[in-house]
């Protein structure tokens, strides 16, 4: 019995010694950051202060009262309703339309697809020269149909909306594709039978593949939802917060009071509150995958 | 009966037109501002600013890409950005794949708890540690190098999901080959290396095109970290360069178009594989 329990010990460290890099790894880069989030956003660190001290909860409350936060909310939580349902609806359409093999399904899939594998910083580059007031494409085109194009990217209640557009069409290749996955497991024969009944394609696809596909796109809202919080890199190349603070999203705010102002404090305290968002919506992310897509273990 | 079933075929030919047609419709709005900004990059700074606008350059001209390389850095920034993502890939699968495997063929104490804990790696992105990450690599006078941007990825975010997807993948290699090795007399490790590591190629494969890209995209921390341009990737140089050419868009494009085309040429070889693997990890991740 007892060469069994020095075996059972051995397996043991076999275990940790196979998980210490990246248990050692994840403490350090990650667990002890992100301590250090949260203690840093209760003292008043600043590039400029040389009396750093705790200040307890003094930087969360001068973050309720700042209106530059508000509108940094306001923006994320616009950007994340406008870009929510369109998203659903372009790539419900468009995996409706990609989702039976055809000849060229292939080369179409392909084609919505690219912006996917092309980096965020070109591809917002990109789209700041087709947006340009003068001389960039949407005003062209639109001048040759005799209509005055507006400042897209100057316009304080646009730059929001062409920055969710932006990012829409960048994303829609991935989410078309994880929906042609999953309407391609909706059994065929649930359509075999509704054919029978006469139902429409329009009557199939609302009485079928959507509710079929519910899981999918509850998970793909949640991970939309996630990467709102996270934007960053589009408005910078595109707008670059502007005008004014009219595009400052959390991100943004986070690396403007950082690292331009070194503000750390401060700072610090709306990336804690960035976490707790992201926090939350994860672990949703996570009971939803365990109730409905995967049936892990 | 004949004209119902003319008629019929008509009518799913006609279908089928339309199907075609919007597909079309949709390929040329996808794909026109890769060819907006390929055609531009071989335009001169006159030509940008035409109207109407050139849809063809006429002449072409490749000064803007030699610009890139004479007067600019931007084969250095592809080389940094390349070695860059190329070392958090394999570091990544190694650390994710050592992990995942013993959470889940070997039995330690806590290893449901440690699983939990590591996967909550996954809640922590850099954009929530950058700072404290700043901060401590400055004072290890690390900031103006590439040690943080690959080291971030390894344990943070990308290693995470790793660690879960290969844990997945793990557990449906039967138990059985693995004691086979056991009573072959082979070590764990040799086990993990010559029969487990081969069989999750295609996994591994998954794993590599989702970090390379995470890497490749990074755009937060260099900006924050490098200040030397000798150091930058190419999403931070060609921003740079952007900020500098301002309106001279024949350059800007050129610059965008070199930072893109080497993945985007990978991707066309490996169109099917890079589709399923960033749709599973976009679900999972």
């Amino acid at each position: 019995m007892k060469s069994k329990s020095k075996l059972f010990d051995k397996e043991q460290l076999w275990g940790y010694s196979f998980i210490s890099p990246m248990l050692i790894g994840f403490i350090v880069i990650s667990l002890l950051p992100i301590i250090a989030t949260i203690v840093i956003s209760l003292t008043n660190w600043a590039m400029l202060n040389n009396d750093v001290k705790f200040i307890g909860f003094e930087n969360y409350m001068k973050l309720f009262n700042d209106p530059l936060f508000y509108k940094v909310a306001k923006n994320t939580f616009l950007f994340t309703l406008l870009l929510i349902p369109s998203n659903l609806v372009l790539t419900l359409g468009l995996a409706s339309l990609l989702r039976d093999n055809f000849k060229g399904v292939g080369f179409f899939r392909t084609a919505v697809f690219t912006p996917v594998v092309t980096t965020v910083v070109v591809w917002g580059i990109l789209w700041k020269y087709i947006f340009q007031t003068d001389n960039g494409l949407v005003n062209t085109l639109l001048s040759m149909i005799n209509v005055q194009g507006p400042q897209w990217l100057y316009n304080a209640n646009l730059a929001i909306p062409v920055a969710v557009f932006v990012t829409l069409v960048k994303g829609l290749g991935l989410n078309t594709v994880i929906f042609i996955g999953a309407m391609k497991d909706v059994p065929t024969m649930y359509y075999e039978a509704s054919e029978i009944d006469g139902a429409s394609k329009m009557r199939q696809f609302f009485s079928i593949t959507l509710p079929s596909i519910a899981p999918s796109i509850f998970l793909v809202t949640i991970i939309t939802m996630i990467g709102s919080l996270k934007v960053f890199a589009q408005i910078d190349t595109l707008t670059g917060g502007g005008p004014g603070t009219s595009s400052f999203v959390f991100v943004y705010y986070i690396y403007q009071q950082a690292f331009k102002y070194y503000n750390f404090g401060y700072a610090s305290a709306i990336s804690a509150v960035l976490f707790c968002l992201i926090v939350i919506l994860t672990i949703i992310q996570w009971k939803l995958r365990k109730r409905w897509v995967y049936h892990e273990n | 009966m004949r004209t119902d079933s003319e008629r019929a075929r008509r009518a799913k030919k006609r279908k089928k037109a339309i199907h075609y047609l919007v597909c079309s419709v949709i390929a040329v709005i996808m794909l026109f501002p890769f060819y907006w900004m390929f055609t531009t990059s071989l335009k001169t700074y006159g030509n940008v600013m035409k109207f109407p606008p050139q849809w063809w350059p006429d002449p072409i001209t490749l000064d803007n890409f030699i610009q890139l390389f004479s007067r600019h850095n931007f084969l250095r920034y592809l080389w940094n950005s390349f070695y860059i993502a190329a070392l958090v890939s394999i570091g990544v699968v190694i650390v994710s794949s050592l992990a995942g495997y013993a959470f889940a063929k070997m039995r330690f104490k806590g290893s449901n708890v440690l699983f939990l804990i590591i996967l909550s790696g996954m809640m922590m992105p850099i954009e929530v540690t950058i700072i404290p990450l700043f901060i401590a690599l400055s004072d290890l006078n690390l900031a103006n190098s590439h040690f943080g941007l690959i080291i971030q990825p390894i344990f943070g975010y990308c290693g995470a999901f790793g660690t879960f997807l290969m844990r997945q993948f793990f557990i449906t290699v039967p138990t059985e080959l693995i004691e086979a090795g056991k009573i072959d007399g082979a070590s764990h490790l040799r086990i993990f290396r010559k029969i487990v590591l081969p069989l999750a190629s295609s996994t591994i494969a998954t794993l590599v095109i989702f970090t390379f890209l995470q890497s490749w995209n990074d755009y937060l921390m260099p900006l924050v970290l490098l200040n030397d341009s000798r150091t930058y990737t190419l999403p931070l140089g060609l921003k740079l360069f952007a900020s500098e050419m301002g309106v001279e868009w024949n350059l800007v494009m050129a610059g965008a178009t070199f930072s893109t085309l080497p993945m985007l040429i990978v991707f066309f070889f490996a169109q099917r594989k890079f589709m399923e693997s960033l749709a599973m990890a976009g679900l999972k991740g």
